[in-house]
């Protein structure tokens, strides 16, 4: 096991080179990061040329990945266009864990991603809870009334939840439960944002934010994940030991939640475990909708601005988390069933 | 007693008993029809279809592009069935025309998918060595990093760049075609894999070596003898991914990166709509959301279905 972790780790790390490399070049060309930095006026030609050269981005391609990838603290860079290189460079680059610093915010990407993060960690997990939760009970209950009305019903909803675009349920629940309930005179939710200006940001504000978008989001979830369980769940009933712990005379509840559930949990590890690092990035639409101050919007702020340090700082956070978790998952899943060996 | 036990005897039909057996293809078909959701979501495709490109004869493109800022936001009503968005535009026409380009970038998109995933998938499954190791270093590359972020990059990047195309006296925005690319160059890893795992195991054939033996080029071999062979996975993932693609189109339409003015798709008439929540028009997100729903709803029954009767091991007949 620890050798084969250890080959996972080491396949990681050309991975991650070949993702940086395609993502830095497809960043070079997405738009001009200086558009905007004079403010509402056009940026100045003399304004331009010295900003390109203190961003280091006159630069050939090449140079600035190296700058990104281990600094510039070892060299000289010429800021003052006269073509003599005398200042020492500051930058210690992403392999040292300096991501650089945002081109709009004057400030390091990291710092901007940490404030981000936990408002998306925490609508994130909000959701996987709910998901997973409900993706048990659903689940189990129409695998137990497989092909009953109920368990019909459940698919066909879950069909439909599956195929609904993330805005439709979105908007669907601002319309009902914020602005009809608001017409009739029934508490309403918030549509947008993570609490009232005037209270403050309260937990139990942040709480009654999340409704909506964490709704939202676990709806369409639910339907793929309770599918799988109630498949798994429905594999495992059938199997020996299920009808040997029921005729040992255990109780139906108990051979269900115990003997069964373990087992037909697997799958959903995995599942899980796929789909958590992608939450980090936040789930970009969603947090639009709801204007929810979380890592997608960040990223689509930066994206739109040209903040290639923010935007590749968001983009290899990621990459890493989803190759960290594939790696965790597959532990997870050989310590969970032990007949999984990957030696 | 002996009359009810001789009608207890399953009687074969007379066709039954003297029919040729059906061949894979009728087989297959059988399995099919008999798919009641699988028949819903043809016939709801049908009607989609028909609804984007016969309605085209009843009202002009013209007119799903008048602006008429008087009458902005307005509930549907007899001159506008599905009401008007923000400038006054008849948000039924625009469904019409819209639908057009979003069913159009889903088949297209899932055309460029496929032609990757296979290309791809067949070069590593079928070569092996260190073809395979750089592609699927590659494949794995790009699946790592979530497809929305990759979209709005790639969106960004290609964004802007492809003028403006005249094709049947119309006037297409460019971003229709950059869209299409991207969608089908961010979601074709999983094909790939699914393909190069076929390649894998098919290679290693009687036919395959028998095909090699007598001197058969290797792009023959791939393309005539080992393809034909994984049809029924690539099918499937094919019709399911004209369903990713139209979701695709429609969250990065909706980001506002996707397909640009004048150009109308379902996902790019709500674009906006999220400024306009607070007046209650939910005719404005409500329609256009509800055709992309519909649509992706009825591609997904239909490749339920597929996977059903395509799958050699399915017993229902």
């Amino acid at each position: 096991m620890g050798r084969y972790i250890i080959r996972r780790l080491l396949q990681a790390i050309p991975l991650l080179f070949i993702i940086s490399i395609v993502l830095f070049v497809l960043m070079q060309n997405i738009g001009d990061p200086l558009a905007t930095m004079g403010g509402r006026r056009p940026t100045r030609k003399e304004d331009r040329e010295r900003l390109t050269r203190q961003l280091g981005l006159d630069k050939p391609v090449y140079v600035q990945y190296l700058y990104w990838l281990i600094g510039n603290d070892w060299t000289k860079v010429d800021l003052d266009g006269d073509g003599v290189a005398e200042t020492q460079g500051r930058r210690k680059g992403v392999l040292r864990l300096d991501f650089g610093t945002s081109l709009i915010e004057k400030r390091p990407a990291l710092t901007l991603i940490g404030e981000r993060l936990p408002n998306t960690l925490l609508l994130m997990g909000a959701y996987e809870l709910v998901v997973v939760i409900g993706a048990l009970a659903v689940g189990i209950y129409s695998a137990v009334r497989q092909y009953s009305l109920t368990d019909h019903a459940i698919t066909a909803l879950s069909f439909i939840f599956y195929s609904m675009p993330i805005f439709f349920i979105a908007f669907l629940s601002m319309q009902i439960f914020a602005l009809d309930f608001r017409r009739w005179g029934l508490p309403y939710f918030p549509t947008v944002g993570m609490f009232e200006p005037e209270t403050g940001k309260t937990a139990g504000q942040v709480a009654w934010h999340m409704i909506l978008p964490v709704a939202s989001l676990a709806l369409i979830s639910l339907a793929g994940y309770s599918r799988y369980m109630r498949g798994s769940m429905l594999e495992v009933l059938n199997q020996d030991y299920i009808r040997t712990a029921k005729s040992k005379g255990l109780g139906r509840r108990y051979v269900l939640l115990v003997h069964a559930l373990k087992n037909a949990s697997l799958p959903i590890v995995t599942i899980v475990g796929l789909d958590l690092p992608t939450l980090l990035g936040g789930a970009i639409v969603t947090e639009r909708i709801f204007a929810w101050p979380g890592m997608g919007r960040l990223f689509l702020d930066h994206v739109q601005r040209v903040d290639t340090p923010v935007v590749m700082a968001i983009l290899m956070l990621v990459s890493v988390a989803v190759i960290i978790f594939q790696l965790l998952t597959d532990i997870t899943y050989a310590w969970l069933d032990p007949r999984i060996r990957y030696d | 007693m002996s009359s009810e036990a001789a009608t207890a005897i399953p009687q074969l039909k007379a066709d039954e008993l003297e029919a040729p057996p059906l061949t894979l293809r009728q087989l297959t078909w059988r399995r099919f029809r008999r798919h009641k959701m699988a028949m819903f979501g043809v016939a709801m495709l049908v009607l989609l279809f028909i609804y984007s490109f016969g309605g085209a004869f009843f009202v002009s493109e013209a007119d799903a592009n008048l602006t008429e800022t008087a009458a902005r936001l307005q509930p549907p009503s007899a001159a506008h069935p599905f009401g008007t968005d923000t400038v006054g535009r008849d948000i039924l026409a625009r469904t019409i025309y819209g639908g057009q380009i979003s069913l159009i970038i889903g088949l297209t998109a899932m055309l460029v998918e496929v032609i990757l995933g296979i290309l791809i998938g067949a070069a590593a499954g079928y070569f092996g060595g260190w073809i395979d190791a750089v592609l699927m270093r590659f494949t794995e590359a790009v699946f790592v990093i979530p497809q929305i972020f990759l979209l709005i990059v790639m969106a960004k990047y290609f964004g802007g760049k492809v003028p403006n195309i005249e094709l049947f006296g119309r006037t297409f925005s460019g971003s229709v075609v950059v869209v299409i690319v991207i969608i089908g160059a961010t979601s074709w890893m999983y094909l790939a894999r699914i393909v190069r795992a076929e390649f894998i195991s098919l290679k290693e054939r009687e036919f395959i070596l028998a095909a090699k033996a007598t001197g058969t080029p290797a792009v023959e071999v791939i393309f005539s003898h080992i393809l034909p062979n994984c049809m029924a996975p690539i099918i499937v993932s094919a019709t399911l991914a004209v369903a990713a693609a139209i979701l695709a189109e429609s969250y990065i339409s909706f980001l506002g990166l996707g397909v640009q003015a004048p150009t109308a798709t379902w996902g790019n008439m709500l674009d906006s709509a999220i400024n306009y929540i607070d007046e209650g028009a939910w005719w404005y997100w409500g329609f256009p959301s509800l055709l992309i729903l519909l649509a992706v709803l009825s591609i997904n029954f239909l490749g339920d279905g597929l996977r059903d009767a395509l799958d050699p091991h399915s017993r229902a007949v």
